[in-house]
């Protein structure tokens, strides 16, 4: 109010009425008190204060909303046949998180009738305990691919992946040719799972020292990949893209048919509770 | 907060706030409005002890409903399963070639088969079963393993040149750019041009005769007339799987064909197999 001397203080003010102008009158509220409840005011009248409350209150819903997740056994779910992503594998996750497929495509079947007769067995947590960071996606503009590994020939995702509408005419997604001209080399694939294993998956020293070996034979179906599918169990061997050397078409592939196939759905028994 | 100020016009009491000489009206909630506030708290604590949803030492609250997503979505299954028990019963005991004389199980076959195909098969072989180059049309009656109700089931449930089933069908042309001059391979495809064309070059597919004999007729046979027991196609009608034109044969001659089918056996059920085998034998191929 300073910067207005015209303007008077509301107390001095002869339009505002006061109080006591009305001595034998009840106002039309409540009197006043400082009860409790209206302690907040001193909060709302420090920002220091607000900011320090707010804190805390958001601590707490953290610590009673997020905190439970990393104990409580029904969110930690153990399955069995859930292994870490073979070097190829994890490369082609990276071209695939690199190229934006989650935002077409959810890798998270859930647990509905009509999603489980489509795609096939409701998603597990554990299922993506190895993903950093998880793919589950939240848009559907293709189709959910949690279960996509082994529903279809190599030879199909690559004519799919180099022109989507050659197999499937009234689909709207985009080309992705290049990734067959694009070669893949195994220079840090050693530090790519060294990185993983920081994070939290359980990669062996002999898996990451001989991942460069394994990162080259699983696209190579006339190599040695006896070392690989011991380590890997599961992991699809064959020359992916059908052209001789390795490219990202190779590792996008090798990732997209391991999905939804570690763990053996006729041996698993689910869970009530969870 | 002391003194109190009341406004003039309304009569209400202000905050207390001046700016610029304009102060703000303290009016209270309305009270419909705090009641709902109340009530949404006093259900929402309530919610959290009928569903599952506290975290306690080593698990949730489970609720007092026993709400489970997973129960819920077997016993939705369940359900479902049972409302078709009868139909799915007789589809699975049922002598798919004598379907004609159930009409109503066929047409539920079809129907069901029908549904699955669209989630499953048409990514391949097309919405409308016409298929793609490289992924077989099912609608005309040029087949590769058969058209009849058993050789489209075993197709379905084993699939073809898959490494995941024993009992997959299984035939590997070989690839004879590694076998074959590049002159014979000019030759035999220019013969099996003319088995189904009037526009080639005589002599050399006279020639191409020869090679063909020698190479191609152990398994197309000697007409070319194809061998349905290896998946050998006929060669002499004009109908091509991966393309008719001279460079596409002599690529398919040079580096062979290796087409593969996911054994669907392994992820659909068998009364879906059936339904799905009765829906593609429908379409118009069927023998």
């Amino acid at each position: 109010m300073a910067d207005n001397e015209k303007i008077q203080s509301s107390e001095t003010d002869p339009k505002v009425s006061q109080l006591s102008d009305f001595p034998d009158e009840i106002p039309n509220e409540l009197p006043h008190q400082t009860a409790l409840i209206d302690r907040h005011a001193i909060l709302e009248k420090s920002p220091m204060l607000l900011l320090t409350f707010s804190l805390l209150v958001v601590t707490v819903g953290g610590i009673v909303e997020i905190a439970p997740l990393f104990w409580l056994e029904n969110t930690i779910e153990k399955v069995e046949g859930v292994r870490p992503y073979s070097p190829l594998e994890l490369t082609g996750r990276d071209i695939y998180v690199r190229e934006g497929c989650y935002v077409c495509h959810s890798q998270m079947i859930r647990p509905m009738r009509d999603e489980v007769e489509r795609y096939g067995h409701y998603s597990l947590a554990a299922e993506s305990m190895y993903d950093h960071p998880f793919q589950w996606g939240s848009k559907r503009t293709g189709p959910d691919l949690a279960r996509v590994g082994g529903r279809y020939s190599d030879a199909w995702h690559v004519d799919h992946l180099m022109d989507p509408q050659s197999v499937v005419p009234e689909s709207i997604m985009p080309k992705y040719a290049f990734l067959a001209d694009t070669p893949i080399e195994a220079d840090l694939i050693e530090a790519l799972l060294s990185t993983h294993r920081m994070v939290g998956v359980p990669y062996t020293d002999e898996q990451i020292t001989s991942a460069r070996a394994d990162f080259r034979v699983q696209a190579d179906p006339d190599g040695d990949w006896d070392g690989l599918a011991e380590r890997y169990p599961g992991a699809a061997v064959g020359n992916f893209d059908g052209q001789p050397g390795l490219t990202e078409m190779d590792a996008l592939i090798a990732y997209l048919q391991v999905m939804g196939t570690m763990v053996d759905f006729s041996t698993f028994t689910p869970d009530a509770s969870r | 907060m002391s003194e109190r100020k009341i406004d003039d016009t309304t009569g209400v009491e202000t905050t207390g706030h001046s700016w610029d000489g304009i102060e703000e009206l303290n009016n209270p909630l309305p009270r419909w409005w705090l009641w709902t506030l109340y009530a949404t708290i006093i259900w929402g604590i309530g919610y959290t002890i009928a569903y599952p949803a506290w975290p306690m030492i080593s698990g949730a609250t489970s609720g007092l409903l026993g709400y489970s997503t997973r129960a819920e979505v077997a016993s939705n299954i369940a359900a479902h399963e049972a409302k078709n028990s009868e139909l799915v019963a007789a589809l699975e005991a049922a002598d798919l070639t004598a379907l004609d004389n159930a009409e109503g199980l066929r047409r539920y076959a079809i129907a069901r088969g029908g549904s699955v195909f669209r989630a499953q098969c048409s990514q391949c072989h097309g919405a409308g079963a016409a298929g793609a180059k490289g992924y077989p049309n099912l609608l005309d009656d040029d087949w590769l393993w058969g058209g009849d109700m058993e050789s489209i089931a075993t197709t379905v449930a084993h699939g073809i040149r898959n490494e995941t089933d024993a009992d997959a069908r299984y035939s590997q042309m070989p690839a004879f750019g590694d076998i074959l001059e590049k002159a014979e391979i000019a030759a035999v495809v220019e013969h099996v041009v003319s088995l189904s064309s009037d526009d080639y070059d005589r002599a050399l597919a006279a020639s191409g005769s020869t090679v063909f004999a020698d190479n191609c007729a152990a398994c197309h046979g000697e007409g070319a007339e194809g061998d349905r027991a290896q998946g050998a196609p006929d060669l002499t009608d004009a109908i091509w799987l991966y393309g008719g034109d001279r460079d596409t044969l002599t690529t398919t001659v040079r580096d062979a064909r290796f087409g593969v089918m996911p054994a669907w056996g392994q992820r659909l059920s068998d009364a879906d197999v059936r339904a799905v085998s009765v829906y593609v034998h429908s379409l118009g191929g069927g023998e």
